[in-house]
């Protein structure tokens, strides 16, 4: 099992177009992989549903912890993890 | 026979057999079935159906009402894709021997309760979706293909119903509707939004009992007036008719010449027509009646129904869509005009007992300068990327509620930052950028003289301006009677302000609802107004009105109006004017 915590800096949080580029990055991997909002009781979701990453209420400065299990659980995390700090593929708000 | 007053939506008359259309809920029991394989296979079945539906009207609604409308329908397709729901659905009707209607609704319920619990409102939106895709996934379930209703009316009918959802109003031929009245919705519901953009007459939040009228009655609507008449008299009839063509004659002049630019019949005068908007649609729509530019561009919408600041990124692109549309139209955007009458957690708005006299629009610029930096490197970026392409983008830059020339002082010194920094970046800037403010605290208005050599210009917002000078809460009922443009003491606060800006020569908008209202064109025209900023719809009027008058007979009527002590007797005086 792969594990890893890491902060959501997107202003949209995980919803809207990061939660349909997150789930969709986790659909390519063959292993099962969850995440989980840190300090909060609701159970991990499945990272591969929209529904259920929509409904865990992840916002901007939240932490997740991003589970995986099986088959390329490495990659999976690492390709989300990427994702992430890629700001979900937009540019970062740079200017000073 | 039964009148009812509405809010007037989107102008025009319509005549027609009324047609009643009802988005009724599925009904459902719940059993537990003998043959759980075959219900699963029934379930899977109404689900690829509704995939199918989907797809079709997110292609339609690409083609008719553009990008943001297909991702409605995008989004509902991701929610039947979703394979935690789709194995909730599994277990109930596989493990719990549930009917697939039923299983349908409690699936899809637990999500939408669950994204209701968020309580904010993106999520709140999402929940309405689900319990949309549910409903359809129930219909096909019945084997109701598609609502065919409208579809096979042949004739054109009047629409009546509770309210319009984006699947609903999608479906609509504007060959086959004359006019829409909802039960529900505000002017700036999805209903109104779209009859606006189709140019269908139509009336909203009117107080009527859907079961009350029989679809296939002959009814009248006015979009106009807001009135909707079910079963007129023949009289009746008569008289709409003929108001009907006057309207459409009148309304295809208009339009015919739109593009003409308003110079009153002696050529002594020419006033800038342009829109006031609040999204890119809004711009689309004002390029379609002409507008020679946008006098208002309410930024609001970036800020609102979010959790978080916007990023620079998301506020350039929004920008830089409209600037696109607009070319090298001039656009004045006004910066961030929130308060305490809206929630915005993260700017730091809270609840206060008078927020239209609290810390909102420029007022924010002590606490929060970062607010209006970011704002400002925004639009000078977006505006500079535009130009950089080639097309050279006419920025104008506007801070809202402002009563003390201190704060134009510290906006100017903030905006001198932000292009500093941009330019120290190498990043591409606009050629010329002008910087005003808006005229709605008497205070401005008062001190014009010393505000215009600090600015480029003035906009007069006409409905802030009465609130503020005649102490009336626009929103209280009570008192909102009192409320009138038309008040003298208003009058003379505009003329004072023009007088100021133009002896600085420095030139003055108006984007009050006042801009366009045709009562007021020989007046504001009489005080030598500059640009006048209104819905995009009323363009092509006021255009028309303008060219009807000449100049010294609108000075007259100027001159008239600053003599009397009762918005009353210059609403009067006003309405017996005929251009000369």
């Amino acid at each position: 099992m792969i594990s890893t915590t890491i902060t959501i800096d997107h202003p949209a949080g995980l919803h809207a177009r990061p939660a349909a580029q997150f789930v969709k990055t986790a659909a390519r991997f063959p292993c099962k992989i969850s995440v989980r909002k840190v300090n909060s009781e609701k159970p991990p979701a499945n990272a591969k549903s929209p529904l259920s990453v929509l409904t865990l209420g992840v916002n901007q400065g939240d932490a997740v912890e991003i589970i995986a299990e099986g088959e390329q659980a490495q990659a999976a995390v690492e390709a989300l993890v990427e994702l992430v700090k890629s700001n979900f593929g937009e540019t970062a708000p740079t200017h000073s | 026979m039964p009148r009812y007053q509405g809010l007037p939506a989107s102008p025009g008359i319509a005549i027609g057999p009324a047609l009643i259309y009802r988005t009724e809920k599925v009904a459902f029991t719940e059993d537990r079935v003998d043959d759980p394989r075959i219900e699963w296979r029934l379930l899977e079945q109404a689900i690829r159906k509704a995939h199918t539906q989907l797809t079709a009207l997110e292609e339609r609604a690409r083609k008719v009402a553009g990008e943001e409308e297909a991702a409605i329908f995008e989004a509902h397709r991701l929610f039947l894709d979703d394979e935690e729901l789709l194995e909730k659905l599994r277990t109930l009707v596989l493990e719990e021997r549930l009917n697939a209607k039923a299983a349908v609704h409690h699936a899809f319920e637990q999500y939408a309760e669950a994204l209701l619990a968020l309580e904010e409102e993106y999520f709140q939106a999402r929940a309405q979706d689900l319990r949309d895709v549910a409903q359809r996934v129930m219909r096909c379930l019945e084997g109701d293909g598609e609502e065919e209703r409208l579809e096979n009316s042949a004739d054109p009918i009047i629409l009546v119903a509770e309210d319009l959802t984006p699947s609903d109003t999608i479906r609509f031929d504007r060959e086959q509707i004359l006019g829409i009245v909802t039960v529900r919705g505000g002017p700036t519901s999805h209903t109104a939004i779209l009859a606006r953009a189709m140019g269908v007459p139509a009336v909203v939040s009117t107080p009527f009992d859907l079961n009350d009228i029989r679809s296939g009655t002959l009814a009248i609507l006015n979009g106009s007036s807001g009135t909707f008449n079910v079963g007129p008299t023949l009289h009746e009839l008569e008289v709409a008719r003929r108001e009907k063509e006057e309207w459409d004659a009148r309304r295809r002049a208009e339009l015919s010449q739109a593009e003409q630019p308003a110079i009153t019949r002696d050529g002594a005068f020419r006033a800038e027509v342009v829109a006031n908007i609040g999204s890119v649609e809004d711009a689309e729509q004002a390029i379609r009646f002409a507008a020679e530019g946008v006098g208002l561009f309410r930024t609001e919408f970036l800020y609102l129904q979010r959790s978080s600041m916007p990023s620079l990124a998301d506020q350039v692109r929004a920008y830089r869509r409209v600037f696109e549309v607009m070319g090298e139209r001039p656009v004045v955007v006004r910066t961030l005009d929130i308060g305490g009458d809206k929630e915005v957690p993260y700017l730091g708005t809270e609840k206060e007992p008078n927020p239209f006299l609290g810390w909102r629009a420029i007022r924010m610029i002590r606490e929060r300068p970062d607010v209006l930096e970011n704002q400002f490197s925004a639009l000078l970026q977006a505006a500079g990327q535009v130009t950089a392409e080639g097309v050279r983008c006419d920025l104008r830059i506007m801070l809202p509620m402002v009563s003390s020339v201190a704060e134009v002082e510290r906006a100017r010194e903030i905006y001198e930052e932000a292009w500093a920094a941009l330019q120290a970046e190498g990043k591409p800037l606009p050629e010329k950028v002008q910087f005003g403010i808006m005229v709605e605290v008497p205070s401005a208005a008062l001190l014009a003289d010393h505000f215009a050599p600090l600015v480029d210009f003035f906009s007069i917002g006409t409905n802030d301006l009465t609130q503020y000078t005649l102490a009336v809460d626009r929103t209280n009922e009570r008192v909102s009677v009192l409320a009138s443009p038309y008040h003298p003491a208003v009058l003379r606060l505009i003329e004072m302000t023009i007088g100021a800006a133009h002896a600085h020569g420095k030139w003055v908008g108006l984007c009050g609802e006042l801009a366009g209202d045709p009562l007021a064109v020989p007046l504001l025209v009489g005080l030598h107004l500059d640009e006048f900023s209104m819905a995009p719809s009323s363009i092509p009027t006021i255009k028309d009105l303008i060219r009807r008058w000449t100049l010294p007979a609108c000075e007259e009527v100027a001159r008239q109006c600053l003599q009397f002590s009762l918005a009353a007797d210059v609403i009067e005086y006003l309405k017996s004017q005929t251009p000369r």
